[in-house]
């Protein structure tokens, strides 16, 4: 409990989310292990973690960084199909470390993109950056849309826009398809690996933070003029924030791809990006605790609401809204509060009685 | 090349119609309406439901008119209900309720109409394609155009020469001096959301028209767009709209005709790309310097 005492209260938040994290961990391994799940929340456990990986990645962006993005989702199928790429390539290797090279070059590529990308998206502001950032995602879907790749062997083929231009041996076959995307993939994911990564990349993010650069990045934030006079780079700093975040988002997207065992261009759209932005605001703004937490909600919550069938999403968008106004309007805060303190004294009188 | 050319303007015309109720929101509300394509959908909708439907069976322009009538008083009442109370509020809080808001559309719209798409009717069946120069140009795109060029006369007039144009002009320059000059603000806001949504209603209609196709998304991918090209034409500004939209539709078709229409969207968004670069608050916004 030492430890605990002397340590800052930032380490005590960081210890608290890997806290969080290890409880979501043992909680449903031992529900798994036991039988006492059903099998369609079963399904979701590695996309719920990799939602939670793109849900705190992307905090760091709109959280730490201050920029509204609203591509995230291109990063996440960048690291897909890299991941769908080098999996079938390493067809020979065993699953655990095909595993772990389809996350490293997934999140390697993504890093590109996202660096590329960068360089025109940070140059703008406000709600002309979300839009760029809105626009890339699109054309990164339309690309992977129009990419064709196979293996047969001699390595890898790619073509784009033209399926005849694979020119494969009779031996060969298609991996990634066009706008039917990819076939056959290696579902070689696994639950603990994607926690793994959880935990790996909420290190890295609360460590980011609470340094010198993840300062420097929240000053250029608070008032981007002070501290470019103080000699902080605003490029360079939301630059690395930009571009460390999607490789995350990269490394999310190889967990998830290796999950299924096909996958469509299609489900990484606006919506997606939407669903994470949803997830970063609902948890709270810079709060990475709350967007674990919210991410994990929010994907489970339809599973929930499936008695509703039909209606599911109706309710979510109703409850979306709800807490939208609850938390952000002042008047409404004002009532729910005196509404609570209003019963916390009611419920320590009857407790002096 | 014509044809392609006269279809283009025709498509940017329905986005600039869609665009002007981005802009006009976003110039006095400052936030993006992401519900404002849902409530396209909604429009075409209740056009339709209009015009097939045994009992009503309604011509053409009543519909249209029930089509707007319907639009405005659901753009007016989700801007009460759902927007209103977080004037306060930051302004990617009222970005997520507008998307909440999206998906409460499109999600009732599913429930009460069914995910089977729709067959829009054939508004303009007794009309002839026109020839021009030799090539064809259907009916739908005239009207589109003529429309475009009508809203965008009156909005001008109505911005500049009447007094609720200037107040909404004043609102959006700076809300506390506006309300100090006795300004209803409030008022202000709601009838730029009817006017919003109306337009929406048209461009719903003529979307419909134009594919008839009718599902709960059909408002989502054209929303997108209208916002892409009043960002393109500088977000807030009336003109930049018009231009935006009809250069996004025009390059949309060039592109699906001569490049690939699998890439067409990619050309549209890359061309977007390429003009933020150079002009980062588009083409006709206003370049606004920071002050120390």
């Amino acid at each position: 409990m030492k430890i605990f005492e002397k340590a800052s209260v930032a380490s005590r938040k960081a210890f608290l989310n890997y806290g969080i994290v290890l409880v979501f961990f043992i909680v449903f391994q031992t529900l798994v292990s036991t039988g006492n799940i059903s099998s369609a929340l079963k399904g979701q456990l590695i996309p719920i973690a990799c939602y939670m990986i793109m849900a705190v990645s992307l905090n760091l962006v709109v959280g730490i960084s201050g920029e509204l993005s609203l591509g995230h989702a291109g990063f996440m199928s960048v690291g897909a199909f890299t991941a769908v790429i080098v999996s079938s390539s390493m067809a020979g290797s065993s699953d655990m470390s095909s595993l772990i090279v389809s996350i490293i070059v997934a999140a390697v590529i993504a890093a590109i993109a996202g660096f590329l990308i960068g360089i025109p998206v940070l140059r703008l502001n406000g709600d002309y950056l979300a839009i760029v950032t809105l626009a890339f995602g699109e054309i990164i879907k339309n690309i992977l849309n129009c990419l064709y790749v196979g293996i047969d062997e001699k390595g890898v083929h790619f073509a784009f826009n033209n399926p005849a231009a694979l020119a494969m041996s009779a031996t060969g076959k298609v991996i990634i398809n066009g706008p039917m995307g990819a076939v056959g993939i290696r579902k070689i994911s696994t639950f603990t690996a994607a926690v793994i990564l959880l935990l790996i990349i909420l290190v890295i993010i609360q460590n980011l933070v609470n340094s010198r650069t993840g300062r420097a990045i929240m000053a250029i934030r608070d008032n981007r003029i002070a501290a470019e006079s103080m000699g902080l780079s605003p490029m360079k700093y939301k630059m690395l924030a930009f571009t460390v975040s999607a490789a995350m988002a990269g490394a999310a997207g190889a967990v998830y791809a290796l999950n299924y065992s096909t996958l469509v261009p299609k489900k990484f759209d606006f919506n997606t990006s939407i669903l994470v932005l949803v997830f970063v605001v609902l948890g709270g703004i810079g709060n990475m605790t709350g967007s674990i937490i919210a991410a994990g909600v929010l994907v489970v919550l339809p599973e929930l609401l499936r008695k509703f069938s039909d209606y599911r999403m109706l309710v979510y968008a109703i409850v979306l809204i709800l807490v939208m106004l609850v938390t952000n309007n002042e008047k409404l805060k004002g009532k729910i509060d005196t509404f609570f303190k209003k019963l916390r004294m009611k419920l320590s009188k009857g407790g002096r009685k | 090349m014509l044809v392609h050319l006269i279809n283009g303007i025709s498509l940017g015309s329905i986005y600039a119609i869609i665009a002007l109720g981005y802009t006009m929101v976003y110039g006095i509300a400052k936030m993006l309406n992401f519900a404002h394509g849902d409530v396209i959908m909604i429009g075409g909708y209740v056009a339709f439901f209009a015009l097939t439907s045994d009992k009503l069976n309604l011509p053409a322009p009543v519909a249209v008119l029930l089509a707007i009538i319907v639009c405005t008083i659901l753009g007016i009442t989700i801007e009460r209900l759902a927007y209103k109370p977080l004037r306060a509020a930051t302004s990617l809080a009222v970005l997520i309720t507008a998307i909440g808001m999206s998906y409460f559309l499109q999600n009732s719209a599913l429930l009460l109409w069914g995910a089977n798409p729709k067959a829009f009717p054939d508004m303009f069946k007794n009309a002839e394609a026109i020839e021009l120069f030799g090539a064809k140009i259907s009916p739908v795109a005239l009207v589109a155009i003529f429309a475009n060029i009508v809203i965008m006369i009156i909005l001008t007039l109505f911005t500049t020469r009447t007094k609720m144009g200037k107040a909404m002009r004043a609102v959006s320059e700076d809300k506390g001096a506006a309300t100090l000059m006795g300004i209803n603000v409030n008022f202000t806001i709601s009838l730029t959301f009817a006017i919003g949504s109306g337009l929406a209603a048209i461009a719903g209609v003529l979307l419909c028209s134009a594919y008839p196709t009718l599902m709960p998304t059909t408002g989502s991918l054209p929303g997108i767009k209208a916002f892409t090209a009043a960002v393109f034409g500088g977000i807030g500004s009336i003109p930049g709209a018009m231009i935006g939209g009809i250069l996004l539709g025009v390059i949309e078709i060039l592109a699906r005709a001569y490049i690939s229409s699998e890439l067409a969207d990619a050309i549209v968004f890359g061309v977007l790309i390429v003009v933020l670069i150079f002009r980062p608050t588009g083409l006709l916004g206003k370049q606004i310097h920071e002050k120390v």
